[in-house]
């Protein structure tokens, strides 16, 4: 009896073992496939937002959600980057190039179907140049006439800066000064509007902590709006049925998922995702091999470089710095250890930033390294002090430090020392200039070279070098008010060549964004901007 | 009983306030602050943003100023993701790593415990060794290797689960292995050595005198003091593991706690990392006094004690 119940018992637990296995282990229809038949869009997008408000965030990976979510006075066309109408569906620019005139379009419409009014960005300027936000990217605004000056306390009195409204569809900026990449400043998220009923109903204008960005309350005027957002989970957004251009965005959906390395690949590998944000190195050569048409790197406006302490020590000597530039081979840098088209950078503003490409050169020329180094009284290295080399902690960032460090070894007989600092300790170090050689990047804010080259200014708070030189700032500042594209250009291929002269950064290559993308996803065009509007995108079954 | 608990728990506060105020201090003497960024920022908002998180105040006034908010049960925003609160994050992530742990729990239980006693029953026999090699291996293979294999043979491979994500019942069966082979190994040698050490007993030997079976001797007499240090560890390894694992969590792209363990260090993200500490150490605590009561239950001599 206790035999027939004990097989009895061990045959229910088989029955059910095999039950709960055959129904969990059913393939399931994969992301990529549903969201094709659906034109719901799934894209890895590497780390988690850490908000959605357009004032307060500063990241890329922002960017991208945030792009669906709102739109400002202007867009690009993601083919050839050009200008075109967002909001504003039309503009006219004042013949002495100080007045922007935007006429709003009147089919605008937030997400709740009220209408997008000049009083909507007016609103938007106030809230992020308003110290009390505490906006990182402000800055971004102070080309506006009277927005520095706002924007750090000076005066409180808004209606002093040059932003007005004539009309709800009429909005009128003010510049400081011509300023010939405006229009392509508006394109980035810091300039794009709020809805403010619904800032104001979950706080005041200058709350960062604010339930205004979660998904029962958000209300935006991009052709989708936020469904839902779990951390760690993803964010997803649905098309907006009150956007103006509704009717031309194909997508019903985006998933943004915050996958991180290897998981992202995989992710890809089996459909879980049509686009990645990256592509782990070592997996690069596995897709050039066997999935080449879903592997692609496009460039990117992103320079790779080391800042030089130049305030002490041998460092402090140009021709040192030069030595140590010249005697790096970036070409076996990006081909053998990074691998991914990253391009050799021997100057400092990306190619073709925004029509500028640097004329000033400097050369992999270990000899004249040598020489220059023994004018500056280290022949062959002899009598060279030790110093440090510091950059955060990273697989990528150690394998070209080892390889640099290699390098002056071979040929300068220079000894460094690497050491690598977690993500905000190295911020502190690098904030006190607690460092010989540190790490850098930069990533154009937007395209035109005062974004790169405005960063080696005396001013610049992102200048960790300590270089600083009166004639660099004022070509500088004369390329600010310069109304002639040609002389704009000259005046920054006069601080260029300043900048590679001085070589208070080292620039080592410039960025490509590499990504998977799965043959299905039509209309992201590669661009140095990496901006791919979503209403230019659809889904091939 | 009832004075054992609740002597325990108000040990427990002392302690929750001394794990309270270190963090608060490792925390505020960590380098770098959870406002540095790539792009810094100019001095002045710099001031503004600290302001409006109290970061500009004495140390003495941050600390009271935590304290007291501590008390209310309120653990503040996140200093990292704006617009959410910790205690907002912890409710939406920790059922899901306490069901990736509980899961992960049973899969320890079931491998772990009929190996070791499988083992324990068939000592200096070869099976024995076959048996102990398999536990060793789950203590040798970490979860970031482990995971990936998994997933190799049984997503990429045979397609029978997705590779990553939490949407379906399925999509708990890889993570629960991968987190439950670990603890499974140890149960097992735990297991093993409790019950080779139980059978030498002189009630065991009095019970076989008796005549009776195997089985019962086994089931019967020797199973509940064999797993008394498999309990005694199953309390604090509940804490670790319904508390979320970084690793399997960033494997299998589960939206747990594990990942707020690790990345609000690396952010300093202070509020978080005090809810995430304060949350680890109620758990560790309160299963340790389920453990305690259960092992009372399971060991009538230390009922007095």
């Amino acid at each position: 009896m206790d035999s027939s119940i004990t097989q009895r018992m061990r045959a229910g637990v088989f029955l059910c073992l095999s039950l709960c296995i055959s129904t969990s282990c059913v393939k399931q229809q994969s992301n990529v496939e549903r969201g094709n038949q659906a034109q719901e869009l799934y894209i890895g997008i590497g780390t988690e937002p850490e908000a959605l408000d357009p004032h307060i965030v500063t990241g890329v990976t922002e960017h991208y959600v945030l792009l669906s979510l709102l739109e400002g006075l202007v867009t690009r066309n993601p083919a050839t980057l050009a200008i075109e109408p967002g909001v504003a569906s039309s503009w006219t620019l004042s013949e002495d190039g100080l007045r922007y005139t935007f006429q709003l379009d009147a089919n605008a419409r937030w997400s709740n179907g009220d209408q997008v009014t000049a009083n909507d960005f007016l609103f938007a300027f106030e809230r992020i140049l308003s110290p009390a936000l505490g906006a990182p990217y402000a800055y971004m605004l102070h080309s506006m006439r009277g927005a520095k000056a706002f924007n750090s306390g000076e005066f409180k009195d808004f209606s002093k800066v040059g932003a007005s409204a004539s009309d709800p569809l009429t909005l009128v900026i003010e510049l400081n000064s011509p300023t010939p990449y405006f229009l392509g400043l508006l394109t980035h998220y810091t300039w794009w509007p709020v809805h403010p009923p619904t800032v104001l109903k979950h706080g005041s204008m200058t709350d960062r902590i604010s339930d205004w960005t979660k998904p029962q309350h958000f209300v935006g005027n991009g052709p989708f709006a936020l469904k839902s957002w779990r951390l760690n989970a993803g964010i997803e957004v649905t098309k907006n049925q009150h956007y103006r251009d509704a009717r031309n965005v194909r997508l019903n959906g985006i998933h943004f998922l915050p996958i991180e390395g290897d998981a992202e690949e995989r992710a890809f590998r089996t459909g879980h995702i049509h686009l990645s944000s990256t592509i782990p190195t070592h997996r690069i050569e596995w897709y050039q091999t066997h999935a080449a048409n879903n592997i692609r790197f496009d460039t990117y406006l992103g320079t790779y470089y080391y800042a030089v302490n130049t305030e002490h020590g041998p460092l402090a000597d140009a021709r040192v710095r030069k030595a140590l530039a010249y005697a790096i081979n970036r070409e076996a840098l990006t081909e053998h250890i990074l691998g991914a088209g990253q391009k050799p950078a021997h100057h400092f503003t990306p190619p073709d930033t925004g029509g500028y490409s640097a004329t000033a050169r400097f050369p992999y020329d270990p000899q004249q390294a040598r020489q220059l180094l023994a004018e500056a009284g280290f022949p062959k290295g002899v009598g060279f002090p030790k110093f440090e080399l510091l950059y955060n902690t990273s697989e990528s960032h150690r394998s070209i430090a080892l390889a640099i460090q290699q390098m002056w070894k071979r040929e300068l007989g220079i000894e460094i020392t690497l050491y690598n600092q977690e993500w905000k300790v190295y911020l502190a170090s690098r904030k006190a200039k607690d460092f010989d050689i540190v790490r850098a990047a930069w990533i154009g804010d937007y395209d035109d070279a005062n974004t790169f080259l405005e960063l080696a200014t005396g001013g610049s708070g992102n200048n960790h070098s300590g270089w600083s030189q009166p004639q660099y700032d004022a070509l500088i500042a004369q390329a600010a008010v310069e109304p002639d594209p040609a002389a704009r250009f000259e005046y920054f291929q006069q601080a260029e060549a300043i900048l590679l002269d001085e070589m208070p950064f080292i620039p080592i290559y410039f960025y490509v964004r590499s990504l998977l993308i799965n043959e299905s996803v039509q209309g992201w065009h590669p661009n140095v901007l990496d901006y791919h509007p979503y209403q230019s995108i659809s889904l091939a079954n | 009983m009832f004075t054992h608990i609740a002597r325990r728990i108000l040990q427990a506060i002392p302690t929750l306030w001394v794990i309270a105020t270190l963090t608060f201090l490792l925390l505020y003497w960590a380098p770098g602050g959870p406002f540095d960024t790539e792009k810094p920022v100019t001095a002045e908002v710099q001031e503004q943003i600290e302001a409006h998180y109290g970061l500009n105040l004495p140390l003495h006034q941050q600390y009271c100023r935590f304290l007291g908010n501590l008390l209310k049960g309120d653990l503040g925003p996140s200093y990292k993701y704006a617009g959410w609160d910790v205690q907002e994050i912890i409710a939406q992530s920790f059922p899901v790593s306490l069901e990736l742990g509980g899961l992960a729990l049973l899969v320890a239980l079931a491998i772990g415990t009929p190996i070791g006693i499988a083992a324990a029953l068939r000592h200096n026999r070869p099976s024995e060794s076959a048996l102990m090699t398999f536990a060793m291996l789950g203590i040798c293979l970490p979860s970031f290797v482990l995971g990936p294999i998994l997933l190799l043979l049984f997503s990429a491979g045979l397609g029978w689960f997705n590779p990553l994500g939490w949407a379906y019942a399925s999509d708990r069966v890889l993570p629960a292995i991968t987190l439950g082979l670990f603890y499974a190994a140890y149960i097992a040698r735990l297991a093993r050595s409790g019950m080779l050490d139980t059978m030498r007993h002189d009630y065991i030997r009095t019970a076989r005198a008796k005549g009776l079976s195997e089985r019962l001797v086994v089931w019967r007499h020797a199973l509940r003091t064999a797993l008394y240090p498999v309990v005694a560890y199953i309390g604090p390894a509940v804490a670790g593991l319904i508390s979320g694992s970084f690793v399997v969590e960033t494997i299998f792209f589960i939206p747990g706690l594990g990942r707020f363990f690790v990345n609000s260090a690396f952010n300093r993200d202070y509020t978080m990392v005090m809810g995430t500490v304060l949350l680890y150490a109620v758990l560790i605590l309160l299963f340790n006094l389920l453990v305690d009561l259960l092992q009372m239950w399971m060991n009538p001599r230390t009922r007095n004690d």
